[in-house]
């Protein structure tokens, strides 16, 4: 088949090129310009959007002896995943712009446009499987290397974003078995770094980059009860879980640290609390999507688990659809799960589908524990 | 087999050319050694100096050996504007235009940068420039202007401007010209004494010389800064080696240019010419960028509306076509041409840009690939949108 590879310009990106190829495709490399300001394509790399990881990309292209093109997705870029990110944050929630990038981006605009162009699979680098059922339906699994799966980041494509997908490198023991290869092959990118930061965040401090895009906001922060505990600079400097940084001169009466429960951004509080109120029991979103068959019955609760980062745990569940809602209850409470996160559904290795968190209920009900 | 239709961004080597060059590189001896071997390689150069000379109408003394375009118009844009600024202070204006290539835009915004004031000559739809503008903003400021730097020929577009009026108006306010005329060199008539410019920049591989020879034409009597100090070479104003294989493939390149000029003018103008209509024919949408303009006879740039410039070049290469955007950009990236932004095009308009360029390589054989592989390109290319 013609496979359109996206090549970031990273190691796992090039081995996936590389596989594909190896496995017969007619393979184009292809690298995504995302950055507005062809300035920051000088900056040198950061594993992915400078012009040294276009230039890393295009040499993994020679070595496999494909054609290769940069594109220019920057507007694009901007409007689904930057600004969407800055709204959330305004919105008071935490959202995760790889997954918008893969949504939006890498599985929508990218692969309409390959489709187009005559392409019938879009390759990339990422850690995870694809498998097909009995009745020819293709699902998402975690990847075999379980310490890099990236599954989680995929959880939001749609049935139809998974019929072109192809993954070359789920099926890998390790990230070193990656490199490795990537040394066999004579990829000069076989020992770069891997890139954990936020790619369009130049110096890779997200608060500092969020602050500069939405300034002073001072509101108060408060306790669960709304007791006024002092002022906070912006509530969109705070995330759910956080517990450094917020300078309340007095300490809480039991004496046990606070942390960021919540953020209200109508009325510009942050509520703050005991860490164990930080638990919570059930998350629901309404933004939903389903991996592949959309599952039946799905308005009785069914049994799963469920992840809530990229690198966390998934934990045992039931959901099921109330209303317009996807409502999640966990078996055990989780920590610090914040609006605007991404709930994944699993079932063993398999992701079912997600939801963006709209809403939680905190394990520990404001009047139980006394302590506000 | 490729076809090529990409010849303004480099032009293929002429067999004779890499003959002459490669027979060049074997001699041995520096142009500036006092030994029989210099003397060898210095009459080399000298003899081609006069060829360049004769086909860029100049004096040979006015020919200064450099490394292509880039090296010729920042040597004559910060020299120029260094020397009329450290002769009067006031002078301190850089008149240029937006559609200019980046080795122009890209000098004149570093000497913003130093302390200039640069001023843009409007430039309007079909590629014209102000020239009213020009007079009225000399009149008013013509003693604020350190040098006025304007293309010959539009490097995307192909359209050439009349730099002979643009020079007769700054010489009354003693304002140095410089045009870049790579573009241009090779495929119109220049003559630089009937131009009646300060500095011209010519360069090797936009004509079938090798890249990494080219010359900035300066005036007898014009005094320019040097960018670069060293061993004096080239009137102390490009000190270096000489670049004697360079050199002499250059004229060689230039020498077959000039003979078949005229004659190419008309058969490369004719083969443009019908892929212009044919296309309009395929593709009523297209749109030809200044079609009534005087444009560089192998020229041609198209806007095709929905779709992107990067979706076309793909397919076309993809059938081994190689065409081009805009100006080859070192990102790879295939951004929205800044001449189109320049001559008041909105971005929409602009996305779907395409630059063929015609050379002496160039047959009808090469046209109706195109004209095959096109429509359907464009239809493809139409589905998949713009990126944007």
């Amino acid at each position: 088949m013609k496979v359109l590879a996206a090549m970031s310009g990273g190691v796992d990106s090039a081995v996936a090129a590389a596989r594909a190829v190896e496995a017969g495709h007619e393979v184009v490399g292809v690298h995504l310009a995302l950055s507005r300001s062809r300035g920051t394509l000088r900056t040198g790399s950061r594993g992915c959007c400078t012009i040294e990881d276009s230039m890393d990309a295009q040499r993994a292209a020679n070595v496999l002896g494909i054609p290769f093109y940069v594109w220019d997705f920057s507007e694009r870029f901007k409007e689904d995943v930057v600004d969407d990110f800055i709204a959330e944050y305004q919105a008071g929630r935490t959202p995760n712009p790889c997954l918008r990038c893969n949504e939006r981006i890498k599985f929508a605009a990218l692969l309409e446009k390959g489709l187009a162009l005559g392409f019938d699979a879009l390759a990339t680098g990422h850690y995870a499987t694809i498998l097909t059922d009995s009745a020819g339906n293709r699902e998402l699994h975690r990847s075999e290397a379980m310490a890099k799966d990236q599954s989680y980041v995929l959880g939001v494509l749609t049935a139809e974003q998974l019929a072109h997908a192809y993954f070359p490198i789920g099926i890998t023991a390790s990230k070193d078995q990656i490199r490795a290869e990537a040394e066999e092959r004579g990829l000069s990118v076989a020992n770069k770094p891997d890139s954990y930061d936020i790619c369009f965040i130049p110096e890779g401090d997200t608060q500092d980059w969020i602050n500069d895009k939405l300034g002073v906001n001072p509101g108060r922060i408060v306790d669960r009860v709304g007791n006024d505990l002092g002022e906070h600079p912006g509530y969109h400097s705070f995330t759910v879980g956080q517990r450094k940084g917020l300078h309340i001169g007095r300490p809480a009466d039991d004496g046990r640290p606070r942390f960021v429960l919540e953020i209200k951004p109508k009325t510009n509080e942050v509520v703050v609390g005991p860490k164990e109120a930080l638990a919570v029991i059930e998350l629901a979103g309404t933004r939903i999507s389903w991996c592949g068959k959309e599952p039946s019955g799905l308005e009785e609760f069914h049994s799963a688990e469920v992840q809530v980062r990229a690198h966390g745990e998934a934990v045992a569940c039931q959901f099921a659809m109330v209303g317009n809602e996807l409502v999640i209850r966990v078996a055990e409470p989780l920590l610090g799960v914040a609006p605007g996160q991404s709930a994944v559904l699993y079932v063993g290795t398999r992701v079912l589908g997600q939801t963006t968190i709209d809403r939680t209920v905190s394990a520990v009900p404001v009047d139980a524990g006394g302590s506000a | 087999m490729s076809i090529y239709l990409d010849y303004a961004a480099t032009a293929p080597v002429r067999p004779e050319v890499a003959l002459e060059y490669a027979r060049y590189l074997t001699l041995v001896g520096n142009p500036s050694s006092i030994h029989h071997l210099g003397q060898e390689a210095r009459r080399a150069v000298e003899e081609s100096r006069e060829v360049i000379a004769a086909a860029v109408g100049c004096h040979r003394s006015e020919v200064i050996f450099t490394s292509g375009g880039t090296e010729g118009d920042n040597l004559a844009i910060k020299g120029l504007y260094w020397q009329r600024n450290s002769e009067d202070a006031a002078r301190r204006i850089v008149v240029t235009s937006a559609v200019e290539h980046h080795a122009v835009l890209d000098t004149v915004e570093w000497l913003e940068g130093q302390g200039a004031e640069v001023q843009f000559i409007p430039v309007d739809r079909t590629g014209a420039l102000d020239i009213s503008w020009l007079e009225n903003f000399l009149a008013e400021r013509g003693a604020e202007v350190a040098l006025v730097t304007l293309m010959l020929a539009n490097n995307e577009t192909g359209v050439v401007s009349p730099l002979k009026n643009v020079s007769a108006i700054a010489a009354s306010y003693q304002i140095p010209v410089h045009t870049d005329a790579v573009a241009a060199f090779g495929h119109v008539a220049v003559n630089f004494a009937d131009l009646g410019v300060a500095a011209l920049t010519i360069s090797g591989h936009k004509i079938g010389a090798p890249v990494g020879i080219g010359a900035l034409i300066v005036g007898r009597r014009v005094k320019l800064q040097s960018v670069q100090q060293g061993g004096g070479q080239e009137r102390k104003l490009r000190p270096g080696t000489l670049n004697a294989a360079g050199v002499k493939a250059f004229a060689k390149a230039a020498e077959f240019a000039l003979d078949e000029l005229d004659a190419e003018a008309a058969r490369l103008g004719s083969l443009r010419d019908r892929l212009g209509s044919e296309i309009k024919q395929l593709i009523p949408s297209a749109e030809i960028t200044a079609p009534g303009k005087w444009r560089i006879p192998g020229s041609l740039h198209l806007r095709l509306p929905d779709c992107s410039s990067d979706s076309l070049l793909f397919l076309l290469d993809q059938a081994k076509i190689a065409v081009s955007a805009g100006s080859a950009c070192t990102a790879g990236v295939t951004g929205v041409s800044h001449v189109l932004l320049g001559m008041g095009y909105e971005e929409a308009e602009a996305t779907g840009s395409l630059r063929i360029t015609l050379g002496y390589n160039s047959s009808e054989a090469d046209v109706t690939a195109l004209l095959e592989a096109l429509p359907t390109a464009y239809e493809a290319a139409k589905r998949a949108g713009s990126n944007n």
